[in-house]
C-alpha cells in the first residue's frame, strides 16, 4: 500500500539537462537551416528571403531601417492591439463557452438544440467569416475581434460538452445516494468532473485564438502583428515579416503557457496523477 | 468522541422485503427480462452475497433498491414501508449508498472531503462535526486518518476502496449495496480487504448486499449466499451460512465450509453454463 508523499518532487519540477540539450539542439538546427537555405542554396526565391542574422540585427536595432524592433514605440503598440484583440475575444469565449458546453453536456434537452447548428457552424474557416463579420459590424474592431472569438468558442465549448460527457455515471450515482441535489452535483461533479478537458479546450481556444485573429488583422486592421506582417510583405521590408511572426511565436506560446500553469494551479488532484505514473 | 465504537441505537434497521419483482427491457422492442418473480426477506443487520453469472440481473436488482433504475412488476419494503413500487420507484439516498464496481470517489476531492460529502450534503451536521467524525472513523479503521489529506489518485486501489466504504458507512445507511467491490484485485489484496470488511461490520452491524461472481468469497463474507439463475434472474438457491463470527480464514478449510462449498459450487456452475451457452447462441 504505497502512499505518493505528497512533498516529494514531481518529474516536472526535476531539472532535466538533456531535455534542455536537445530543446537547444532543435533551435539551433533549424536557425542554421534557415540561414543555410538563405545564404547556400541556388534557389533565387529562398536568396530573396532574409536570413537569421539580418533579422536580429533589424530586431534589436536603436535605428531599424524598416521602423520596427523592439526600441520603436510601434512595435509594443501592435503587440498591445492584438494581444488585446485576443484576450477580448478568448474571455468571451470562456464566459460563453463553458457554461454552454456544461449545459449541452449536462442537459440532453440543451445538446439536442444546439449540437447540430455548431457541427454545421464549425467547419466553417475563420477567414470564410471575414466579409460577413465587417458586414455586420460597424468598423474593423469588432469584426477581427468576432472573427477571432468565434473560433475560440468552438473549441472552448466542444470541449467543455466533451469533458461533461466523459464523466462516468457512477459519480453522479454516488453524489445522489449520498444526498446531494441537483445543484450539488453541478457543483460537485460536473464542474470538477469536466474541468481537465476545459483546460484542454482553453489551450486549443487561445491557440485557435491567436491563429484566426491573425487572418482577420492582415485583411481589415490597421494595428497588430498580423497587419505588421501583410504591410512589410507589400512594402519589401522583408527581416520585419519575420519579426512578426516570432513574435507571434513568442506572445502566443506565453499565452498558452499562462493557460496551462492556471489549469494545473486549479486541478491539484489532476496534477499529482500525472506525477504519479506508476 | 470518547467511544471507541459506533453503538447501534434502538433496535437493527434495515429489514428489506423484495416481492415478486420483474424487471423487463425493451431496447428496439426485444423484450429483455432481467428478472422475473424475485422475491427475497433480508433480516435487519443480515449480511446477504449476491452470487450469479454476468447478466443475471443481480446489477438490476441492486440498482432498483438504491434507486437508480424503474421496476416493472412486484415491490419493494425497507422496515415494511414501501420502498419501490412500480408506479412510484424509490430516489437515491443515503438510506441505501452504494460502493461501486469501478470506485466513485471524486478524485478532485481528498479523502476527507470525500468522506464528509454526505453528511455535510444532508446537512446533519456543521463542517467542524463532520470532519470530526469522519476523523475518528478513518482512525478506527486501520489508521486511515494520516490520510485524510490526500487525493483518491495518491492511494493505492485497496485503500480506495476501503474509504469508499466508509464514505458510504460514515451516513449510517440502513442498507450497504456493494456492487462487486473487490472484482478487479488480486488474491492477497482481495484477502485483505475481506478483512477488513468483516471488521467494519462487525463494528457496525447493518444490512449488506454484497454482489459478486466468486463464491468462495460469498461463503466466507455472509450470512447467507443466494445463488441467481442466469437471464432471467430468479432465486436458484438460497443457502445459510453457519460459520462462526468472527471469520478466519482458516474456516476455509472447515469441514461445514467445504460441504456449503459443495451444494453451491454445483449450481453456480450450471447457470454459468446456461449463461455461456445463451451467449454463444446470441452470438451465433
Amino acid at each position: 500500500m504505497a502512499i505518493q508523499n505528497p512533498t516529494k518532487s514531481n518529474f516536472r519540477t526535476e531539472f532535466d539537462v538533456n531535455k534542455l540539450l536537445l530543446t537547444l539542439a532543435g533551435i539551433c538546427g533549424f536557425i542554421f537551416l534557415w540561414h543555410a537555405s538563405v545564404k547556400w542554396l541556388p534557389v533565387d526565391a529562398f536568396n530573396r528571403l532574409p536570413d537569421p542574422i539580418e533579422v536580429v540585427i533589424e530586431w534589436v536595432s536603436t535605428d531599424p531601417d524598416y521602423g520596427i524592433s523592439i526600441f520603436t514605440e510601434d512595435y509594443y503598440i501592435h503587440i498591445f492591439y492584438s494581444t488585446y484583440r485576443a484576450l477580448v475575444s478568448f474571455f468571451l469565449a470562456v464566459i460563453l463557452g463553458v457554461p454552454l458546453g456544461i449545459f449541452m453536456g449536462w442537459k440532453g434537452s440543451v445538446y439536442d438544440y444546439a449540437n447540430s447548428l455548431l457541427g454545421l457552424l464549425r467547419p466553417v474557416p475563420p477567414l470564410a467569416w471575414v466579409p460577413i463579420a465587417i458586414l455586420m459590424f460597424p468598423g474593423v474592431e469588432p469584426a477581427v475581434v468576432f472573427v477571432t472569438f468565434l473560433v475560440a468558442f468552438f473549441a472552448t465549448t466542444m470541449n467543455t460538452l466533451v469533458g461533461v460527457r466523459s464523466i462516468p455515471d457512477d459519480y453522479y450515482r454516488a453524489a445522489s445516494c449520498l444526498g446531494a441535489s441537483s445543484i450539488d452535483v453541478l457543483r460537485d461533479v460536473v464542474i470538477p468532473g469536466a474541468m481537465p478537458s476545459i483546460f484542454t479546450g482553453l489551450q486549443i481556444a487561445m491557440g485557435a485564438a491567436w491563429f484566426s485573429l491573425v487572418a482577420g488583422e492582415m485583411i481589415a486592421a490597421q494595428y497588430g502583428l498580423g497587419f505588421v506582417i501583410w504591410e512589410a510583405y507589400n512594402l519589401i521590408q522583408y527581416p520585419t515579416i519575420v519579426i512578426g511572426m516570432a513574435t507571434l511565436g513568442l506572445v502566443g506560446y506565453l499565452s498558452s503557457a499562462l493557460v496551462r500553469l492556471l489549469g494545473n494551479k486549479l486541478m491539484a488532484w489532476h496534477e499529482q496523477r500525472l506525477g504519479l505514473h506508476t | 468522541m470518547s467511544t471507541s465504537k459506533m453503538k447501534v441505537e434502538g433496535p437493527l434497521t434495515g429489514k428489506v422485503s423484495i416481492r415478486n419483482v420483474t424487471k423487463v427491457y425493451d431496447p428496439d422492442g426485444a423484450n429483455v427480462v432481467a428478472l422475473e418473480q424475485f422475491s427475497m426477506e433480508v433480516p435487519a443487520g443480515d449480511f446477504i452475497a449476491i452470487v450469479g453469472p454476468s447478466g443475471c440481473g443481480k446489477s438490476t436488482l441492486l440498482n432498483i433498491l438504491a434507486g437508480f433504475d424503474t421496476l416493472s412488476q412486484g415491490e419493494v419494503y425497507l422496515d415494511e414501508e414501501p420502498l419501490a413500487l412500480v408506479n412510484k420507484p424509490a430516489l437515491p439516498g443515503p438510506s441505501r449508498v452504494v460502493v461501486f464496481q469501478q470506485g466513485a470517489l471524486f478524485p478532485w476531492k481528498t479523502v476527507l472531503e470525500n468522506v464528509t460529502y454526505g453528511l455535510l450534503k444532508q446537512r446533519v451536521m456543521g463542517k467542524s462535526d463532520a470532519e470530526a467524525k469522519a476523523m475518528d472513523l478513518l482512525a478506527r479503521s486501520g489508521n486511515l486518518e494520516k490520510i485524510g489529506g490526500l487525493y483518491p489518485n495518491q492511494l493505492s486501489s485497496g485503500m480506495q476502496r476501503r474509504v469508499e466504504i466508509l464514505r458510504a458507512l460514515i451516513n449510517d445507511p440502513k442498507i450497504l449495496l456493494l456492487d462487486e467491490p473487490f472484482r478487479a484485485m488480486d488474491t492477497v489484496n482481495k484477502n485483505t480487504m475481506h478483512q477488513h470488511l468483516l471488521k467494519i461490520y462487525q463494528d457496525n452491524p447493518k444490512t449488506i448486499m454484497f454482489i459478486t461472481h466468486d463464491l468462495e468469497e460469498a461463503l466466507f463474507l455472509a450470512d447467507r449466499v443466494i445463488v441467481m439463475t442466469t437471464r432471467p434472474g430468479t432465486l436458484k438457491l438460497d443457502i445459510k451460512v453457519n460459520l462462526p463470527r468472527p471469520r478466519r480464514r482458516e474456516m476455509m478449510a472447515s469441514k461445514e465450509y467445504l460441504n456449503l462449498r459443495q451444494q453451491t459450487i454445483s449450481a453456480v456452475r450450471e447457470e454459468a453454463k446456461k449463461a455461456f451457452e445463451r451467449g454463444e447462441r446470441e452470438l451465433a
